[in-house]
């Protein structure tokens, strides 16, 4: 896969091959333009590139035509115009149903869903329709897929592409202070039960676009979590060209020997605080990004649990039920006799996520 | 390129407010508490689908319309307050505020009572008032303080009620739809004549479950009014570019439906009464309320970026509800300028007085964070960030 992918863009990041240290390398060559930017702009510039690179691709979703409530979609309309890019009325379950369609017939739909909170009426259309359309279908339909497309731009010229489409569902989520009950809810839990689709959680801008990009390019179904926290707060040195970070391979961020810390998206600036404050007291931390939870890395995990011995996850979702719990099971499966102590997950509390007014670390404890 | 457009549209906002001449001056002045009944004429005729409108001559009195100017006058005050609370960080989150649509909240309490039940989105602020919410409760849910209605828990967009049968303040659109039809079904069975009004925006009304709760409360001929609260604008998406049909009453298809002037108090009460004997007898019906919002659609949507301010202060000029009572109150001689003047000085100083109390109002205690859950002694276990240090048996 990650070779076929190669010979689509112009840089694909490659993966190390050390043995029990699987470390990917997504800083950008010297000789490559980076520009700092924030977590919003950085999708926008993926989007961009998305559209510009398939004419068979579209954004929609309420209020993307403008820029979107968040500004990722900003300029699109302008550019592409309002074929490709295009407000829909207020019904989230029309809007995936619509995308499932769209996709099924060879496009690429990337659609947007306003707030993760409010996915629940297109539930059932990612999980029934989207996830088994390939499945049921005794492979003659997807919505992903690989699409074997043939052209012909002159009469003595065939070009067979393979084409890569599909549906990518990009929502906001996560907590940001004060969103209260309904703009602050991190359901990726709920989406990782579902086989048939993947699920992908950045943790910083110059991740955001290259997994954006190949979520967009994965002929699968991939639902795309965005931290709204870090929209604006997060800025980071981008690279300005096409580029596409693999799905389905975590990241050690940080290296250490005692305890293996795995995280994803906005939690792990969390992380990352808490293993500086461990270091003064001598505890050296292995930090891993998950990056996509379905289908999840679990060999990187593995091999680090194996070095460390220790294992301790966290993510804002409340604890029962989180994807922490997925991660504990299956680790202590292959790792049992290595492991020093129980696996520890430092997560959400079980309530729903309440009516604060103060800043998220009153909900998460660490 | 989209404004120039959107004002070319702006038009059909403003619609003539004329009412009735004054009586001649030769009768003597109405007093202010007089219950005997006058009869004035909604500016703006009914528009009906599959039913017979109600006639335009709505009955009402002088005391009745005096309790509009100072019910309206105090939403309108309140709001403002929370416009001014919010900039100063007292409140925060989320907060969408009524003003301009007062006339439904007010012309809607007028024709039904206490025990029917109204269920409302996230801009419910007045409607909470309207059913007897007081004001220091409504400013301390809105600050997150123990005194609020909700106990702090549920905030701008989750006020609640239950002794007047208020059933709130709902965050996700489109949601309290079928729950409101449900309260209609559970009314039905209870056989106390009573119904229920479920209000719904423009935005929300593009939302399935509407016409599966409409479906369903037709089948069942259930005591259920849907209310479209027509301000036009979904957020920022007008209504022209969100719908294929505008024509919100008319959705209901085979279900009756009704268009009113929203900015007019006596219209919305007149429409309400009609509606509740409609349901009653003949099941669900549909009710349009063209109304309109001043304020953005929360208090970060600077609400000037898909309208003109033209737009905007031309509806305050010509349909400000507030105002049309005023004019009213004024040309029957019910009240004076300055006995009006007077009346919004005490609802401020109301208002103000409210705020100051909500204030004093502590937070809820942390504790809080586990309580309502589930039913008292449930028992079950709710666990903290790292499942050892913080356990809690939720009540």
């Amino acid at each position: 896969m990650a070779s076929l992918l190669g010979r689509f863009c112009r840089k694909l990041v490659v993966p190390g091959s050390a043995h029990g240290s699987r470390m990917v390398s997504t800083t950008a060559c010297d000789s490559e333009a980076v520009k700092s930017l924030n977590l919003y702009s950085a999708i926008n510039q993926a989007l961009h590139i998305a559209l510009e690179t398939d004419p068979r691709s579209y954004v929609f979703g309420e209020d993307v035509g403008f820029g979107g409530v968040f500004r990722c979609t900003t300029g699109l309309a302008e550019r592409f115009g309002k074929n490709r890019v295009f407000n829909t009325p207020l019904c989230e379950q029309g809007i995936v149903g619509f995308g499932i369609g769209l996709a099924a017939m060879g496009n690429r739909a990337v659609v947007e869903i306003q707030f993760a909170d409010y996915i629940y009426p297109a539930f059932d259309q990612i999980v029934n329709e989207a996830a088994k359309f390939r499945y049921r279908s005794g492979n003659q339909f997807n919505c992903g897929g690989i699409n074997l497309v043939f052209n012909l731009p002159s009469k003595s010229l065939l070009l067979i592409r393979l084409l890569f489409i599909g549906l990518t569902i990009r929502a906001p989520y996560g907590a940001v202070g004060h969103g209260g009950h309904y703009h602050s809810q991190s359901p990726e839990a709920f989406f990782c039960h579902v086989p048939g689709i993947k699920v992908v959680i950045p943790r910083s801008p110059r991740e955001a676009k290259g997994l954006l990009l190949s979520s967009i390019r994965d002929p699968n179904p991939v639902v795309f979590f965005e931290p709204k926290w870090l929209y604006r707060q997060a800025v980071e040195e981008v690279p300005e060209h096409d580029y596409m970070i693999p799905l389905s391979q975590a990241e050690v961020i940080r290296e250490g020997n005692d305890i293996t810390l795995v995280g994803w998206g906005a939690q792990l600036t969390v992380m990352e605080q808490a293993c500086l404050d461990a270091e003064k007291e001598g505890i050296s931390c292995e930090l891993i990004d998950l990056k996509t939870l379905l289908p999840w890395d679990k060999e990187t995990v593995e091999a680090s649990v194996k070095k460390t011995g220790r294992l301790l996850i966290s993510h804002e979702a409340p604890v029962t039920g989180g994807f922490g719990a997925e991660i504990s099971a299956t680790i202590l499966e292959r790792c049992f006799l290595k492991l020093e102590a129980p696996v520890s997950r430092v997560c959400g509390l079980d309530t729903p996520f309440p009516l604060i007014l103060d800043a998220i670390k009153s909900t998460v404890n660490y | 390129m989209a404004l120039s457009r959107l004002s070319l549209r702006s038009n059909r906002f403003l619609q003539p407010s004329t009412t009735t001449a004054a009586l001649p001056s030769s009768l003597r002045r109405h007093v202010s508490t007089d219950t005997t009944p006058i009869t004035i004429e909604t500016a703006v005729p009914f528009e009906s689908h599959l039913c017979d409108a109600p006639s335009r001559s709505v009955e009402t009195s002088s005391s009745e319309i005096l309790s509009f100017f100072r019910d309206m006058a105090r939403m309108r005050r309140m709001e403002i307050a929370a416009d001014s609370l919010y900039k100063s960080k007292l409140i925060r989150g989320f907060c969408h505020l009524y003003d301009g649509q007062e006339a439904l909240a007010v012309g809607m309490e007028a024709a039904i009572t206490r025990k029917d039940a109204i269920i409302t989105s996230y801009r419910d602020h007045c409607t909470f008032l309207g059913r007897g919410g007081e004001l220091v409760d409504a400013f301390s849910e809105l600050m997150g303080r123990k005194r609020g209605c909700s106990n702090g828990k549920g905030g701008s967009m989750h006020f609640y009620k239950k002794d007047a049968c208020f059933y709130g303040g709902h965050g996700i659109v489109g949601a309290q739809i079928p729950l409101g039809c449900g309260l209609a079904f559970a009314q039905k069975y209870s056989k106390e004549e009573f119904v229920t009004f479920t209000l719904y925006g423009d935005g929300a009304a593009n939302q399935g479950q509407l016409f599966e709760a409409l479906n369903i409360a037709a089948l069942w001929d259930l005591p259920a009014i849907l209310v479209c609260e027509n301000n036009h604008y979904g957020m920022g998406t007008a209504t022209w570019r969100s719908a294929k049909s505008p024509a919100y009453f008319k959705r209901g298809d085979y279900v009756p439906g009704l268009k009113v002037d929203g900015m007019d108090a006596l219209a919305v009460k007149q429409a309400c009464k009609f509606a509740k004997e409609h349901a009653l007898k003949n099941g669900p019906i549909v009710l349009e309320m063209d109304t309109y919002r001043y304020h953005g659609h929360s208090m970060s949507d600077p609400g000037s970026t898909y309208r003109t301010r033209d737009e905007v202060s031309g509806v305050r000029q010509v349909r400000d509800p507030i105002e049309r009572v005023r004019k009213l109150l004024l040309s029957h001689d019910i009240a004076t300028e300055k006995e009006l003047k007077d009346m919004e000085k005490e609802v401020r100083k109301e208002v103000d007085d409210a705020v100051a109390q909500a204030k004093e109002s502590p937070v809820p205690e942390p504790s809080e964070l586990f309580t309502n859950m589930y039913v008292k002694d449930c028992g079950v276990e709710s666990f903290g960030a790292d499942r050892k240090e913080l356990k809690v048996t939720l009540a």
